[in-house]
């Protein structure tokens, strides 16, 4: 193990570093923290120039309150699960089909294709800006929540692959081979014997994209506009011009905004990590 | 009449079964090739078309030939774009300083690679800041560097530092100020992947190492590091990719400002092609072909890479 794990060394260090973890966290977490206690203070804090200091009084509910009751807030969430729920879904069923096709199959150009899907995932998005927006409005789907799904669905299908394809590679190859000389269909192998295996892929690839997708702003302001299909992040900033320069519920806001991915990563840790680190550090 | 129809469905079942091995992949990458080229490949290349043109968006667009290029590089008579240069150097400096995410992330592991009671906890909140949208990111810092009130400013105020409109409102800071507040998150990806790695490094080779009396700095550089190659790699993918996508924040934070000295090529481009300034979508599609090639570069070195490997692999 490296560093020297700190239990072999002595006392005095042992105490000095389990003193030194918090002090580091709070440091490091000190943006996220004040936004906290932003979040609740009154009004009044502002106006007198108490930014940074304590609370002068509590008024959690009442800030989280307005956000909840006197906003598009709830409207944009929503709008942020309906956009979310079905890229997910959408671009893992994709991407564990075309991960089998190219993970278990020798063909002509397998390997082309899939340098394709990951030279795709990497290009800049303000190359793919005008023609899909363009795509988009054609299809009548401008600032539809179907519009920027489909746009999700085909984007992060790129990703999924390659993270897909690399996972079914790992697979033991002789289990395939086994239910083929059993006469099991090719279609009946990739459903009985290859997707119970690619659980732990398709879940980690689920959270990922969720947070992906829910954090996604640049095709949010390219592709809608309006409370009737923004996100929440595109919202965030509708709203914090209906609040101008009323911190408290802007940092509300915020907080709001960014729980649901962040409750995501603490419920689904394991797979979480497992697909960031493209399933290539283990 | 009946009879025909099964037949004929015979014929064709059989004929899937003997080409089965060969057709499946086929029918499997269907609908992701569909969507992928639908929306990814084909718009590439429209990009490209429409870089040629001069055009609004809506009405008809007139062929200029490479003019958005001349113009944009200053080809000929003209100068050099100014704001095109001010968002390459910018996209250099992010580029540059977006890289110190893996140094930091790589301290940061290797100070919490222990195992002592709740440091579980401690990794995912260090983690923490990655998972949050680089919208609320932004904010979060427009506030840290507010003017006066900000508690940044008032940090560097001890110090007797004083930025004049504080850190973003400053052509000369604003650039810096929001690298910073990327690297806060890129810092936590890296981290996670160090970490990841650090536990697949091989306990015999460090005792062994550690025999020899190697500790230190030098174990850290001839027997740890060689192992923490992919993730390296990783690290090093993303954080290229991170710096070159930078948009959120800049448009969150400054949104190019102040005087357009923190636009960066991708956030020039949207403006040129979506802003109230106007719909011009040739000249936008010209700047978008250029950060394409920009990052043509790294993906083929990317993809030379995972080349290698796969050759290695299989």
């Amino acid at each position: 193990m490296f560093p020297r794990p700190i239990q072999q060394q002595t006392q005095a260090r042992q105490i000095g570093y389990q003193a030194l973890l918090p002090f580091a966290l709070i440091l490091w977490l000190l943006p996220l923290i004040a936004v906290f206690i932003f979040s609740i203070k009154p009004d009044a804090d502002f106006a007198s120039g108490n930014f940074w200091g304590l609370p002068s009084s509590f008024e959690m509910f009442n800030n989280y309150g307005k956000v909840f009751f006197e906003s598009n807030m709830p409207r944009y969430l929503f709008n942020s699960l309906l956009i979310t729920v079905p890229t997910v879904i959408g671009a893992v069923a994709l991407s564990a089909m075309a991960g089998f096709a190219l993970g278990i199959y020798r063909f002509k150009g397998n390997l082309l294709i899939f340098f394709m899907f990951i030279a795709g995932n990497f290009v800049p998005f303000q190359i793919l800006m005008v023609p899909v927006r363009d795509l988009t409005i054609d299809l009548g789907l401008y600032d539809t929540i179907t519009g920027l799904v489909l746009f999700h669905v085909a984007f992060q299908t790129g990703f999924c692959t390659l993270f897909m394809r690399n996972f079914i590679r790992a697979l033991p190859f002789p289990l395939i081979e086994a239910a083929r000389v059993e006469g099991i269909s090719e279609i009946r192998i990739f459903w009985y014997v290859v997707l119970p295996l690619m659980k732990p892929a398709l879940a980690a690839l689920a959270v990922l994209i969720f947070t992906f997708i829910w954090n996604d702003y640049f095709w949010a302001v390219v592709l809608t506009q309006g409370p009737d299909a923004q996100p929440v992040t595109a919202g965030i900033t509708e709203f914090n011009s209906q609040f101008r320069a009323a911190y408290h519920l802007m940092s509300a806001g915020s907080i709001v905004a960014a729980l649901p991915p962040v409750a995501m990563f603490f419920l689904m840790q394991k797979h979480f990590i497992a697909g960031l680190t493209l399933g290539a550090v283990k | 009449m009946s009879s025909v129809t099964t037949n004929g469905a015979r014929a064709q079942r059989g004929w899937y079964k003997r080409n089965e091995i060969a057709i499946t992949p086929w029918l499997f990458l269907a609908p992701a090739m569909l969507f992928f080229a639908v929306y990814v490949i084909i718009p590439i290349g429209q990009s490209f078309w429409i870089s040629f043109h001069q055009w609004d968006g809506l009405g008809e667009a007139t062929w200029v030939g490479t003019a958005n290029y001349e113009r944009l590089l200053g080809i000929g008579e003209q100068n050099i774009d100014r704001k095109f240069s001010v968002s390459f150097w910018n996209n250099l400096k992010w580029l540059v300083l977006y890289l110190l995410a893996i140094p930091m992330g790589l301290f940061i592991s290797l100070f919490l690679n222990q195992k002592v009671a709740g440091i579980r906890l401690y990794k995912s909140l260090f983690f923490f800041p990655f998972v949050i949208s680089q919208v609320v990111v932004g904010l979060v810092f427009s506030w840290f560097y507010l003017p006066n009130n900000g508690l940044f400013d008032q940090i560097v105020g001890l110090v007797g530092i004083d930025i004049k409109g504080g850190m973003l409102g400053n052509p000369n800071t604003a650039t810096y100020g929001i690298i910073a507040a990327g690297l806060w998150p890129q810092t936590a990806y890296c981290m996670i992947l160090y970490l990841t790695g650090l536990n697949a490094v091989d306990p015999e080779q460090v005792e062994a190492a550690r025999l020899d009396g190697a500790k230190g700095r030098k174990m850290l550089w001839y027997v740890i590091l060689p192992q923490l190659k992919p993730a390296t790699f990783i690290a090093f993918v993303v954080t290229i990719i991170g710096a070159l996508r930078s948009f959120d924040l800049i448009s969150v934070m400054t949104n190019g400002g102040p005087f357009g000295s923190t636009r960066v090529l991708s956030f020039y481009m949207f403006e040129e092609s979506l802003s109230e300034f106007g719909f011009r979508m040739g000249y936008g599609a010209a700047i978008a072909v250029v950060l394409f090639f920009i990052m043509l570069f790294f993906i083929v070195y990317f993809l030379w890479s995972m080349y290698q490997d796969e050759k290695g692999g299989h």
